[in-house]
């Protein structure tokens, strides 16, 4: 037998061109806020079983990441954000992701739904569904509104840890859904004001784009104080505690105060400092997400070792 | 049968891949292994679904 042509490719993708398809800076998120949130719920979970369940709510958030790296590829070209990605780059082929993408959905839907409950393997599915093709096919290229909808697909990862732990949806998780919900919108368009022609040249309506730089301060602002009231508030459900209300007062009094530093600059002020303000928000941004969770799981260790 | 005796220059150029992908089975593997145990050894004792009436095992008259 001879050579076929796909023998003949110059470049072999390798294990991590696949693994880079599952987006794995966005799955150590979601590995931590769920665990946070199986951690944090009121039904003790038997150590593999909880695993278990975080393992494949991760599996499922990366099969998410694969299917819109298959139906982005075009955009992702064209960013430069993005154009080192897998598909884009040309390690790895559309329709590969496309398979990976569906194989590890179904794998991740079936096993989180033997491991705990059918509640949460129908959440997990409907996430991967909300992100791959609500937001990814729908909203993406066609409403400036689409970093606030597709926002919610990476707000459900810890509602899927607390339901897998409960089997059921309550206040506190609905308040850890809103707290990520919330903070997407100003996290992106920081990031969108200092990334700016990236989304421009994809020809994707970012709020920049479609309503102007001034317009995106003010939303960032907005968000923000609506966010403040709602991420202070978890503090005072069960799983709130002195740790969470010290962490959460502290981080949003900062995140409101950059927040209306970036309304008050305009485009002159932001370049003159090449957009330090906007990075300096953006960068603390990603601290504020993983400090909340974070003390949530410190307010739990308190509770368990009977300390509060 | 005839093994595959030479190795061709793809057994090299998909080394990584070859080793990831076993490794990912491998674990699996084990995960749904450990999950098994723990899940059955959390049901309880399980017995008298047998063919044959086992009237100890059999709840009294409430």
């Amino acid at each position: 037998m001879t050579d076929t042509s796909t023998f003949d490719r110059e470049y072999e993708a390798q294990f991590g061109d696949y693994f880079a398809l599952l987006k794995p800076r966005v799955m150590s998120l979601v590995v931590f806020t769920a665990m946070v949130g199986l951690l944090v719920a009121p039904v003790a979970v038997h150590p593999m079983v909880g695993f278990t369940a975080i393992l494949f709510i991760a599996v499922g958030a990366g099969a998410s990441g694969a299917l819109n790296m298959w139906w982005d590829a075009d955009i992702d070209a064209v960013m430069r954000r993005t154009s080192k990605r897998p598909v884009p780059a040309g390690k790895v082929d559309a329709g590969e992701a496309l398979a990976i993408g569906v194989a590890l959905s179904g794998i991740s839907v079936v096993m989180l739904a033997l491991a705990t409950n059918l509640a949460a393997a129908a959440l997990l599915a409907f996430t991967i569904f909300f992100y791959a093709v609500v937001y990814t096919m729908w909203l993406k290229r066609w409403t400036p509104q689409n970093i606030v909808i597709g926002g919610a697909a990476g707000a459900f990862p810890p509602m899927i840890g607390w339901v897998a732990a409960t089997g059921s949806i309550s206040l506190e998780a609905v308040l850890m859904f809103t707290l990520i919900f919330m903070w997407t919108p100003p996290h992106f368009w920081a990031l969108a004001l200092f990334m700016r022609s990236d989304y421009d040249d994809a020809g994707i309506p970012m709020l920049t784009v479609t309503h102007g730089r001034k317009v995106t301060r003010a939303h960032i602002l907005g968000y923000t104080a609506v966010l403040a009231p709602l991420a202070i508030g978890l503090a005072f459900t069960s799983i709130g505690g002195p740790a969470y209300l010290v962490v959460a007062i502290a981080l949003n009094a900062w995140f409101l105060k950059g927040a209306y530093a970036i309304w008050r600059r305009d485009e002159v002020m932001a370049e003159a400092d090449n957009f330090r303000v906007e990075k300096d928000f953006f960068r603390f941004s990603l601290l504020y997400l993983f400090a909340h969770f974070g003390a949530l799981a410190v307010d739990a260790g308190l509770r368990m070792a009977g300390v509060a | 049968m005839m093994a595959i005796r030479a190795t061709h220059e793809i057994h090299k150029r998909r080394l990584s891949r070859n080793v990831g992908v076993a490794g990912v089975l491998v674990g699996f593997i084990a995960v749904v292994f450990g999950l098994t145990v723990v899940k059955v050894t959390n049901l309880g004792p399980v017995e008298g679904f047998d063919h044959v009436v086992r009237p100890a095992l059999i709840e009294a008259d409430k």
